[in-house]
């Protein structure tokens, strides 16, 4: 993993930066919902990352645990009153608890057929909801609206508590991804992803790091599940278990750029405003128009940017440093000749 | 209690017949381009509203309308490939998959602009009614649209066992640099599997346009169990797509006379990802 150069951390605090005052700048709820949305998907996508990006294993099922989050905690709320910021770590186990128990026996799955297997997995969590009364069934639930607080994730008179908690969820998880991708384990995973096979022969064990990355992934999407329950304030299957939900998360980290830490977040920053102000221009009528224009963007994107855009983005500082190096080499060769 | 059984057995036997040649289609380009097509539901789908208004607009029945939608789809099937997959084929395996879901919002949606989500039933064709032996019901177009998916599958196979052409797309689907060694412009072969595949689906689409709903999701459901079958038949298998079909039509229609119809989807799914977890490339899968 590289180190971060100055000019790097200059750009990143000042993103950063920008993202803290935003919402003092922008009021309008629709610019502030957008935003909120791109940083939720960011996070998912960057929760994805850490499976599909570093250990290979391309989940198409990523919503049944932000599903799981969602119901896990709503569920508690609804019937026990219980605070849903501990309904969120409920959510969180609860999520990587069936990540591990579906991942030990999908270990041996490869590409498709992993990918398949996840699609299955999904429908399966999104039928069974849709069917369980003690969950409401296809009703969904409704969150209770009283209280509202810092301490009860509730806010009524503004979006901009529920943008700053995102915004905390969202540099979470890329701090997860960080130590992911830059520890042992991070290398464990690449290795898994070029080959499961070499890996083991290396000594990694593939099955246990498999199931590391499915459980920390579904654990984030589990918190993105519980901000979106408390956000909306209503949940059902077809809002937070649609398999449509989980190809817009590989979609962004695709197009972001998946294996990259920031890859997905810069996915989700084109790709969301560009879903997101498209239906609010075209899907008013109802006539699929923008879902429409939404396919024919997809098909566009992995036709022309199968990378993603951080690729391109790192190929203009890969070249800036290899000039540099290329400069030092000939101070030393020079050097060496005098 | 027997007597329903037997009903169950033979709606699931049925049904997992029309599931069978969807997913031959599916396993073929599969097993030929090592693609996942997720918009092969949605070509269902476009065999299915091409039927529909052949009979709507010109009063073609289904029946006869079949060769039209075969060479239809298999057109369609071959400009997809030529114009976007094949773009896509030197790329990442996460591209080549994410191209096919948005090909599939792109048709779903093309659907719902040009003819609303409506639901829509064709009226009774030359294929009508039932026909009873020995206090079992056969529906006669469920009835034709297995034998057909029969007749279609055996086609196929004999054309990939028996032609030059379909021994070219066996001997690719088994190994490409071997076949290309052996003279085989795979590309071409790559657009033809590509066409067969969206030809069968059509075929399957205009006999299901004779019992079932037409409308532009319908793809979503045919294509997710058609996901299921050619994976727990096996990679590019299409005798094992044919069987898992059959087993999946009966776990469904069982599952759902056992448990709760509303949880059959849910059984399919189950039964799938149990039979993958005990043999992961599936039931004749190499």
């Amino acid at each position: 993993m590289r180190k971060v150069s100055t000019g790097q951390f200059i750009a990143g605090v000042t993103v950063l930066l920008l993202l803290i005052v935003f919402p003092f700048f922008v009021h309008h709820p629709i610019h502030l919902h957008v935003v909120i949305l791109v940083l939720m998907f960011g996070m998912l996508g960057t929760a994805w990352n850490i499976i599909g990006g570093y250990a290979g294993m391309y989940s198409f099922g990523q919503v049944a645990f932000f599903g799981l989050g969602a119901y896990t905690s709503s569920y508690l709320s609804v019937n026990f009153g219980l605070n849903p910021w501990i309904g969120l770590l409920a959510g969180g186990c609860v999520a990587a608890a069936v990540a591990a128990a579906i991942g030990y026996p999908c270990s041996n799955l490869r590409g498709h057929y992993f990918s398949i297997a996840t699609i299955a997995f999904a429908e399966i969590v999104r039928i069974v909801f849709n069917n369980w009364k003690r969950v409401g069934a296809a009703e969904g639930l409704t969150l209770p609206m009283d209280k509202p607080s810092f301490s009860h994730f509730l806010f009524n008179d503004s979006k901009q508590p529920y943008y700053y908690i995102i915004l905390a969820f969202f540099l979470i998880s890329l701090v997860v991804c960080y130590f992911v991708a830059t520890s042992k384990m991070g290398y464990y995973f690449r290795a898994i992803k070029e080959s499961h096979r070499v890996a083991e022969v290396m000594g990694v064990n593939v099955v246990l790091y498999r199931l590391i990355a499915v459980m920390i992934s579904a654990f984030l999407c589990a918190m993105a599940g519980t901000f979106y329950a408390q956000y909306v304030l209503y949940i059902d299957p077809d809002s937070v278990m649609l398999l449509p939900f989980s190809v817009q998360i590989v979609l962004i980290s695709m197009l972001g750029g998946a294996g990259s830490i920031l890859g997905p977040a810069i996915g989700a920053a084109i790709l969301i405003p560009a879903s997101e102000y498209t239906r609010i221009a075209l899907g008013a009528k109802g006539n699929g128009v923008d879902m429409l224009v939404y396919g024919f963007l997809i098909v566009v994107i992995s036709m022309f940017y199968p990378e993603g855009v951080w690729s391109l983005i790192s190929r203009i500082g890969r070249k800036k440093t290899r000039t540099s190096l290329h400069a030092a080499d000939k101070a030393e060769a020079a050097s060496a000749q005098r | 209690m027997s007597g329903q059984l037997l009903q169950q057995l033979v709606d699931g036997v049925l049904i997992g017949l029309v599931y069978s040649l969807v997913a031959i289609g599916l396993t073929l380009i599969w097993g030929v381009m090592n693609i996942v097509n997720f918009a092969h539901g949605d070509f269902l789908m476009v065999g299915m509203f091409a039927s529909f208004w052949l009979y709507t607009l010109f009063h073609i029945d289904p029946l006869f309308s079949i060769p039209i939608c075969f060479f239809g789809m298999f057109l369609l099937g071959m400009g997809i490939y030529r114009f976007i997959v094949r773009k896509v084929m030197k790329g990442p395996l996460l591209a080549q998959m994410v191209v096919t879901f948005g090909m599939s919002i792109f048709i779903c949606n093309l659907a719902v602009y040009l003819w609303t989500p409506d639901f829509r039933l064709l009226p009774p064709t030359i294929l009508q009614g039932t026909w009873q032996f020995r206090g079992i019901y056969f529906s006669i177009p469920k009835v034709v649209a297995s034998a057909g998916s029969v007749i279609a599958s055996g086609c196929v196979l004999l054309f990939l066992k028996k032609t030059n052409m379909g021994r070219a797309i066996l001997a690719t689907e088994m190994d490409r640099d071997a076949a290309v060694l052996m003279g085989i412009n795979t590309d071409r072969i790559n657009g033809l599997s590509f066409g067969i595949g969206a030809a069968l689906v059509g075929v399957a689409g205009a006999f299901l346009s004779t019992y079932y709903y037409i409308y532009p999701q319908v793809g979503g459901l045919f294509g997710t169990i058609a996901f299921c079958v050619v994976a727990l038949g096996g990679f590019g298998s299409v005798e094992g797509a044919l069987i898992a079909g059959i087993f999946v039509g009966l776990a469904q229609t069982l599952g759902g006379f056992f448990f709760d119809p509303a949880y059959k989807y849910a059984i399919v799914f189950s039964i799938y990802l149990i039979t993958i977890w005990i043999k992961p490339k599936g039931l004749l899968g190499w």
